[in-house]
């Protein structure tokens, strides 16, 4: 790896705007840099040549005077974003061939202020997974592990979003987040990772998991990189209907460092039964860091974050079912084989069958079950009331005058890969300190705090008010110069 | 709860989604484990709550009720895999 990779987002813009460096030698020093750690199955489909003449566009731009920030930064893009003639799969076989006529309002947003594209990276499937194994791809691999010990997971499900970033292939990424498909990969990688305010950023043009969850973030080395992106890719957007209209304001304008006297919520529902003695440490120490620049820490209660996974279980599953009605085999990706006298039901069937790995079509069938007549109330109707005692859990400490809430980010560090892979309620429990911010609608960021005893990373989880994620993020900015995590991974693939 | 193999064979089948018969048994199995887990839910008191219906409480926007984009007949049908003559091609549907 070459330093220029690791110049961050921030950096490279100063960089870029001083002349020091040309968005194409960054670029080139990426590309590299992907060449040489395809052991870690980031980057899945390579743009080296819409990269380069981004890269050049970029420069002209900049020599120009007047470029946005994120002009000439080199991205990664997740497979769930559509990418306009550039394969955009969702990590599944039933997308195989898929090259979309048209572009997500994110890449679209991201390109017009001069970013570079260097190619799609590696999810789990649909974006329904925690550790990057239901890829069609096969496994993207964390850059950190034990000396000599076995592969690791990047989590999931932006894990090749993850593994990229954390390894230097690119100075940014873009991730989906529908229960903690940011933060638990930022996590276990070291890295920062944004979920926004549910309606900050366009869904439009991004592969559709569970609409009233799903909301697309930035993951970056830092606080600032990420306060940046969040910049160029958040705003309204008519073709999506739940996108809020509001300002986008300027994110990293926010970042002052100062947090006297903000109010600091820590809830005692985070606190579970067997959680590793590390992670009460860090989030122990985390609070300490927070104390000391000066906020008041408050002890507070969300007294329903115990059914917050089984609820995401239903309504995630539910609205899977609903979106993946569209994989049918008939406008666009893969279609099955058929047999002499199959009809159109046959080819449904089949089709689905054939592209969908094991964990989609558990889901897909579960949210089927738990839609269908007969169980619509006793499930779905129930979950949803179950979702709106969730919210009101976080209103109501909001009104009583909390700023954010500090939690852990993940209940453990990353673990091997392979290890959780059978029993998928087991899996499940990773997203336990995420999904409620996502069934909240609320903005949430994980910021790597510090190493487990083995030297792996491990990330806080600052939960911010709804459409405050500057708030939000100058507080995890004050955590993060606190806890001064810089560490990079060996390099060992 | 537990979900036998009928059930599972019913699920999949509203779900479309070919599922041999001898994968059934494992797959029911499956089902019972996610759906023990949801059983939770069960213990909250709901009375009185409302289903969520949008995690924020905005108005859908409205817009003028004219067309504001198509005649793009050629990008549509650019992935499908079977298209002829400008239309989607599927088995036969009615016999």
């Amino acid at each position: 790896m070459t330093e220029l990779t690791k110049l961050g987002i921030a950096g490279a813009r100063d960089a870029l705007r001083k002349g020091d460096v040309t968005a194409l030698e960054l670029t080139e020093a990426c590309l590299t840099a992907i060449d040489g750690a395809g052991a870690l199955g980031a980057f899945v489909h390579h743009t080296p040549e819409i990269a380069r003449d981004q890269a050049k566009a970029a420069d002209e731009r900049i020599k120009a005077g007047d470029a946005p920030a994120m002009c000439g930064i080199p991205l990664g893009i997740k497979d769930l974003f559509c990418t306009r003639g550039v394969p955009s799969q969702a990590a599944s076989k039933i997308l195989e061939g898929f090259k979309p006529e048209y572009e997500s309002t994110v890449t679209t947003k991201l390109f017009e202020a001069g970013s570079v594209m260097l190619g799609k990276l590696n999810m789990d499937e649909f974006a329904m997974g925690s550790s990057n194994e239901t890829s069609t791809y096969g496994n993207a691999v964390n850059p950190w592990r034990v000396e000599g010990g076995p592969e690791l997971t990047p989590g999931g499900s932006s894990g090749g979003s993850a593994s990229a970033v954390a390894a230097g292939l690119c100075l940014g990424a873009t991730g989906t987040d529908t229960g903690g498909s940011i933060r638990q990969p930022a996590a276990f990688v070291g890295i920062t990772g944004l979920k926004p305010t549910y309606g900050r950023v366009s869904r439009w043009g991004v592969v559709a998991f569970a609409s009233s969850l799903d909301q697309a973030g930035p993951m970056a080395r830092s606080v600032r990189d990420n306060a940046i992106m969040l910049g160029a890719m958040a705003g309204h957007d008519e073709k999506d209907s739940t996108s809020a209209d509001l300002a986008v304001p300027d994110f990293e304008a926010a970042l002052t460092g100062d947090i006297r006297g903000k109010v600091i919520g820590i809830p005692k529902e985070y606190r579970m039964d067997g959680m590793p003695e590390e992670i009460e440490k860090l989030w122990a120490d985390g609070t300490a860091m927070l104390k000391d620049a000066g906020a008041e820490i408050r002890d507070i209660s969300l007294p329903h974050t115990k059914y917050a996974l089984p609820a995401y279980y239903v309504i995630a599953p539910a609205e899977a079912s609903s979106n993946l009605a569209r994989y049918d085999g008939v406008r666009f990706g893969h279609r099955a084989k058929l047999d002499q006298g199959d009809g159109i039901t046959e080819m449904y069937e089949k089709t689905r069958a054939e592209g969908f790995g094991a964990e989609v079509q558990r889901r897909v069938m579960v949210g089927t079950y738990v839609l269908s007549a007969g169980f619509y109330d006793a499930y779905y109707n129930r979950a949803r009331r179950v979702r709106a005692l969730i919210k009101k859990d976080f209103d109501d400490v909001f009104a009583a005058g909390v700023d954010a809430i500090l939690t852990p980010a993940t209940p453990s560090a990353a673990f091997e890969l392979g290890k959780k892979f059978d029993d998928p309620v087991q899996m499940y429990l990773n997203d336990v300190f995420t999904v409620t911010v996502n069934l909240a609608g609320l903005p949430g960021i994980s910021v790597p705090a510090g190493l487990d005893k083995n030297g792996l990373p491990l990330g806080l989880q600052l939960i911010g008010r709804p459409w405050e994620e500057g708030d939000l993020l100058n507080t995890a900015y004050a955590l993060e110069q606190a806890a001064a995590f810089e560490a990079w991974p060996a390099k060992w693939y | 709860m537990a979900i036998d193999k009928e059930t599972a064979a019913k699920v999949a089948k509203l779900a479309r989604i070919r599922v041999e018969e001898d994968q059934l048994p494992a797959l029911a199995e499956e089902f019972s484990a996610i759906m023990g887990f949801i059983e939770q839910l069960s213990e909250v008191d709901v009375e009185g709550v409302e289903p969520m219906v949008s995690v924020t409480p905005m108005r859908l926007k409205r817009r003028e009720d004219v067309v504001t984009d198509g005649s793009q007949a050629e990008a549509v049908l650019k992935n499908a895999p079977d298209a002829r003559e400008g239309f989607f091609a599927v088995p036969k549907v009615v016999e």
